[in-house]
């Protein structure tokens, strides 16, 4: 059962893109101005048009909460007024850049904890965002483009959003929009095109806008299905998510970062999330090589993003199924083992039993490439 | 009688299989073929770029079977100011690993022991030095002709001189031979 702050709480639906442009804002007002012709109370709580007349002439009709006046030193700067929005009551507020960050004095340091006390009040909100301010993606997206974005949101914000709505473009009409003067003035173009707008900065970071929102689709199905308490009868009729996720089985030993590799080179060609899995054995000792291999394992899965998970077990089938249920893996990457000797031959080997309990999930078993002929020596 | 000598014989065999069934790991590895046991002694082969000079591949080659050695390619992760130490850095991964690989394949197909590592740093000097700070290295190999913009510069070589315990082996470009191990030679989906 849900509280009744939960009940009486507003909706929040955000505007996700790629970058400045995209039409985040305009699409923002034209929700906001089919929701007041469809008779709704709506009105704007902070726009920002960056003077582009399209997004001027879209609010047209729509009324405007004044915003409120800071001192900050010597300067006099403007912020959204939260308290003129929650006396003034509208049923949905329009809200944009959701990763702002307030001046020093202005209440609330950030304004997506505005946004929650105007959610708090049981008004719907709809709101911006641009993907690299997701504080999860900054560092990656840093990487890729070379230019760190200081605004940030912690990633649960947008989980606890009821809508995710991502506001596609490709970057050859961007760049036409950007050059056409529709998203900068003319005297901000160049340096634009020269630094953050080139395209293979703009292919990469809609890639990771197109995962983020398919990511968000996958989580919020899963806890749907977590809540209402149908998780089996779902996993049987729902179709898979969407994201796909590998977990690789790793030893400390130096041929697993061969496999680590060989994984991480597949994730990145499914865009897909990678994990590890290190089943160790229950009170046994590591000796200084394993020690050293595990050390240059975990400083591997840390550079190439992959999360490592050790779990005790005696059991190896037993802990992968029960992380791969618990990540949602839909590829497992085993190296191949030694061929069973005595009686361990009438044991069912583990990718076939991996197979039996991990339906709908594919088993694969890397090769050692080095082995194979025509790999030429020096 | 016979039959207890079965009985007897069924017992024996099942003892027998429950002990190799024990003492063989279940999830053990397969050794790769031709590979000989990992040596004691550890040669560093540090890189940077996407490539490196066969030269120095060959000399380590040359060392580790001279030495029975463990080679161990690294490759040296540049970190950015603007990004935390510890970040994930996927853009350089997919260069420096593919190479790793390509080192690899080409040592185990040689019949040399390999062990990769990935070190991370503010610089190639400053993630050497933390490597160097992790793990002891008997040698280490260094290619003079890197790129200085990405891999170790002169400077750099004369503090691993002056600073570093081990046996460092700097080799200069070749006036004839300039043979790179690049990302093409690797084999597979690489």
């Amino acid at each position: 059962m849900a509280s009744l702050a939960e009940q009486t709480r507003g909706r929040l639906k955000v505007f996700i893109g790629m970058a400045a442009g995209v039409g985040k804002t305009h699409r923002m007002l034209l929700e906001g101005q089919a929701e007041q012709e469809a008779g709704r109370d709506v009105a704007i709580g902070l726009l920002e048009t960056h003077g582009r007349i399209e997004t001027a002439r879209v609010a047209e009709g729509l009324p405007l909460i004044p915003r409120r006046r800071v001192r900050y030193r010597e300067a006099v700067m403007e912020e959204m007024d939260v308290e003129a929005i929650l006396s003034r009551r509208p049923e949905l507020c329009l809200i944009d850049e959701l990763a702002h960050t307030n001046v020093p004095g202005a209440g609330h340091a950030k304004r997506y904890e505005d946004i929650e006390d105007v959610l708090a009040a049981g008004i719907d909100v709809l709101s911006t965002l641009n993907v690299q301010h997701l504080e999860s993606l900054n560092d990656h997206i840093t990487e890729l483009s070379g230019i760190r974005v200081r605004e940030t949101i912690p990633d649960a914000i947008l989980g606890r959003a009821d809508e995710v709505v991502l506001i596609d473009l490709t970057p050859e009409a961007l760049l036409e929009r950007l050059r056409a003067g529709k998203v900068y003035p003319v005297e901000r173009i160049d340096a634009a095109l020269n630094n953050f707008f080139r395209i293979e900065n703009l292919s990469a970071l809609r890639e990771v806008a197109l995962r983020q929102v398919a990511e968000e689709v996958g989580a919020k199905r899963l806890t749907t299905e977590l809540v209402g308490s149908r998780v089996e009868s779902l996993a049987a009729d729902a179709p898979q998510a969407v994201g796909e996720r590998l977990l690789a089985l790793v030893e400390p030993y130096p041929g697993a970062q061969r496999l680590v590799r060989r994984a991480w080179r597949s994730a990145q060609r499914l865009g897909a999330g990678l994990d590890l899995l290190w089943v160790r054995p229950p009170g046994k000792a590591l000796s200084g090589e394993q020690q050293r291999s595990l050390t240059a394992l975990r400083q591997l899965a840390s550079v190439l993003g992959a999360r490592m998970f050790e779990e005790e077990s005696d059991d190896v089938a037993d802990a992968v199924v029960e992380v791969a249920g618990r990540r949602g893996s839909t590829y497992i990457l085993i190296g191949s083992s030694r061929p069973a000797r005595g009686l361990a031959r009438l044991r069912v080997p583990l990718p076939q039993r991996l197979m039996a309990r991990l339906p709908g999930v594919d088993v694969r078993i890397v090769a050692d490439r080095a082995q194979r002929p025509g790999v030429e020596s020096p | 009688m016979n039959v207890a000598v079965l009985v007897l014989v069924a017992c024996a065999a099942a003892v027998f299989g429950i002990a190799a069934g024990y003492w063989l790991p279940p999830h053990g590895r397969v050794p790769a073929a031709g590979v000989r046991e990992r040596g004691e002694r550890r040669i560093l082969l540090p890189f940077s770029g996407q490539e490196i000079s066969r030269r120095s591949f060959e000399a380590a080659v040359r060392l580790a079977k001279a030495e029975n050695a463990t080679i161990m390619p690294a490759f040296l992760a540049h970190v950015p100011m603007s990004l935390p130490l510890e970040s994930a850095l996927p853009v350089q991964c997919a260069r420096g690993m593919p190479l790793l690989e390509a080192i690899e394949q080409r040592a185990t197909s040689l019949g040399i022991p390999v062990d990769s590592r990935v070190g991370r740093g503010r610089s190639a000097r400053d993630a050497l030095r933390r490597l160097l700070e992790q793990e002891h290295f008997d040698r280490i190999i260094i290619n003079a002709d890197e790129d200085p913009r990405v891999g170790l510069s002169y400077e750099d070589l004369r503090w691993l001189l002056q600073r570093v315990p081990a046996e460092i082996m700097i080799l200069r470009p070749g006036f004839k031979d300039d043979r790179r191990i690049s990302v093409d030679a690797v084999s597979g989906h690489f």
